[in-house]
């Protein structure tokens, strides 16, 4: 039976990049796939596009093409290691154009590079007027505060591109599975609406997107859960049948581990109701799956399933929302914990005296309740110190300065004791959905050779 | 004892819902998580944070329970007030549950 050895090598746009080296020097992979496109990143990207053309894409780009391009490149007998990742983000051209130059400033040659582009439906959006699934209102009502509009595309426009031949395939917004399901659907032929295989294909996406949090990042509880080596931590190596059979593991000699319990946690991550896990490809089904530890740091992960896919596509919006200000100062000592109460209730006061207008306030004390609040942490003893933090939505920069002024000034005016006052205040771009009817979506694909 | 003793715990974001798995160590405690890790007790353990529904899924292959809380994570991850936007650290939170041992019952 035919396999292929899928590496993911970065579960976010700033991941570690030594892992991914070790993948491609270490891992005998077949693909690296990197995904760095978080939920607002887009919409973050769409503005920077709109101040340089060239720009758009992921900060990173640069030094993750640099760090593996000359280890993936095929040489003499040795066949190459495929590239697949949303780094494109906001411009997949440009991305595809600046990885062309990267590679031709590192010597290589006869490398295809294909961009995949499409998922920017904004048009489409404003032109259906399509209603916000988060919150009342439409696509229209966001008015001038609606910055971009990207659907979450499906894997075939990835595989169409591996199958003409490219060596390295740069997205933008697309489903992280399916930037795996991708490598799959082309090595193997899956069918489009075999849903059992693109299903259990999406079960070894969704594994492996998070890159660490399978190999034992995002879990060690000393004591509980003890992981080797975490500041070594390999990134994980997905091997696939064409059958869809999974195995999950990592270089050997790397740091972390693979083992039934993180791959048991990485499945259920941002996962609703598992019987449903809605993709572009698949509706997902990860309710029968089974995980068996075969060998040390090897999983064999099956039962994954899947029915048919849903008329719509998922559309990520970003929008202008609100501002936010915010300070911090700190209490130590005997008494450290009045203290910072008492520095809470001056700044509650303050802010109503001095009129600064906010649609909503926070006031935590971290070290006591700033993570769960004072309902859940209410069983805590008195720590020897506690963080004052106090933050607010307003609807303009002017007056979220202003809550970050008011916990600042407590320094010669407040509580005994104040130290390491710190502010801040910044605009925040949030992100909804809608959904789309898949046929408005038109994805395709450019090459740009080396 | 606490729930920490016979299961693991992660949580997940998707805009203000926020996801936690709880899984147990041994499979042989699946049946107590069933019995005791209810949906309404989850619910009142996160009093104060979650503002929507909770609903539990069950995963018996892998001797999972996943919960589901709606309006948790202060109107979603890129426009919350909190320090911990991601709600991140709940899954640690819901490991503090009292259980109650089946040879104490």
């Amino acid at each position: 039976m035919r396999t292929i050895r899928i590496g993911s090598g970065a579960g976010y746009s700033g991941d570690r990049i030594e892992p991914a080296v070790e993948l491609a020097e270490k891992g005998d992979i077949d693909y690296l796939v990197f995904e760095c496109l978080g939920e607002r990143t887009v919409a973050l990207a769409q503005q920077a596009r709109m101040k340089n053309p060239e720009g758009g894409y992921d900060p990173l780009l640069e030094e993750r093409m640099r760090a593996v391009l000359p280890l993936c490149a095929a040489k003499g007998t040795k066949k190459g290691i495929k590239i697949v990742t949303n780094m494109g983000a906001a411009n997949p051209e440009a991305a595809a154009r600046r990885t062309a130059e990267i590679a031709r400033s590192l010597g290589l040659s006869k490398l295809k590079i294909a961009a995949i582009v499409g998922d920017d439906v904004l048009d489409a959006c404003k032109a259906n007027d399509l209603p916000i699934m988060e919150f009342e209102g439409t696509i229209k009502q966001l008015g001038n505060k609606l910055l971009s509009a990207n659907a979450y595309l499906g894997a075939e426009p990835m595989a169409e591109a591996l199958s003409a031949g490219a060596d390295v395939v740069i997205t933008g917004r697309a489903s992280d599975p399916a930037l795996f399901l991708a490598p799959m659907i082309h090595a193997f032929g899956w069918a489009m609406d075999d849903w059992n295989l693109l299903g259990q294909g999406t079960v070894a996406g969704h594994l492996l997107e998070c890159a660490g949090q399978i190999t034992g990042g995002y879990f060690a509880d000393p004591g509980y859960k003890d992981i080797p080596d975490l500041a070594r931590l390999g990134f994980p190596i997905g091997e696939v049948g064409e059958d869809g059979s999974l195995v999950i593991t990592k270089v050997p000699g790397s740091g972390g581990a693979v083992t039934a319990q993180t791959c048991k946690e990485q499945l259920l991550y941002e996962v609703h109701d598992p019987r449903k896990y809605f993709q572009p490809d698949v509706v997902a089904d990860f309710s029968q799956v089974s995980v068996e530890e075969i060998a040390p740091d090897r999983v064999r992960v099956s039962g994954g399933r899947g029915t048919k896919r849903t008329d719509t596509l998922k559309v990520s919006v970003g929008y202008v929302d609100s501002f936010i200000g915010e300070g911090q100062i700190s209490y130590a000592g005997p008494g450290a914990l009045a203290r910072g109460r008492l520095a809470l209730d001056i700044v509650r006061e303050r802010l109503k005296l001095t009129g600064v207008s906010t649609s909503e306030l926070r006031f935590d004390l971290i070290g006591m309740d700033a993570l769960h609040g004072p309902q859940v942490s209410a069983h805590g003893n008195e720590p020897y110190e506690v963080r004052v933090r106090v933050a607010g939505r307003t609807e303009n920069l002017r007056e979220a300065v202003r809550i970050g002024n008011e916990v600042e000034t407590l320094y010669t005016n407040g509580p005994a004791g104040g130290g390491g006052a710190w502010k801040s205040s910044r605009d925040v771009v949030a992100v909804a959905s809608v959904l789309l009817p898949r046929e408005l979506a038109k994805p395709h694909v450019r090459f740009v050779e080396v | 004892m606490k729930l920490r003793e016979i299961a693991h715990s992660r949580t997940g974001d998707k805009g203000n819902t926020s996801n936690i798995s709880v899984i147990a160590y041994d499979p042989k405690h699946f049946s107590l998580l069933q019995e005791q890790v209810t949906a309404d007790r989850v619910k009142a353990h996160f009093a104060g944070v979650v503002e929507g529904s909770v609903v539990r899924y069950e995963l018996p292959n892998i001797a999972a329970l996943n919960f589901v809380m709606d309006q948790t994570l202060g109107g979603g991850v890129t426009r919350s007030l909190a320090l911990d936007a991601h709600g991140k650290s709940l899954s640690s939170a819901l490991l503090d549950l009292e259980i109650v041992p089946p040879s104490d019952k």
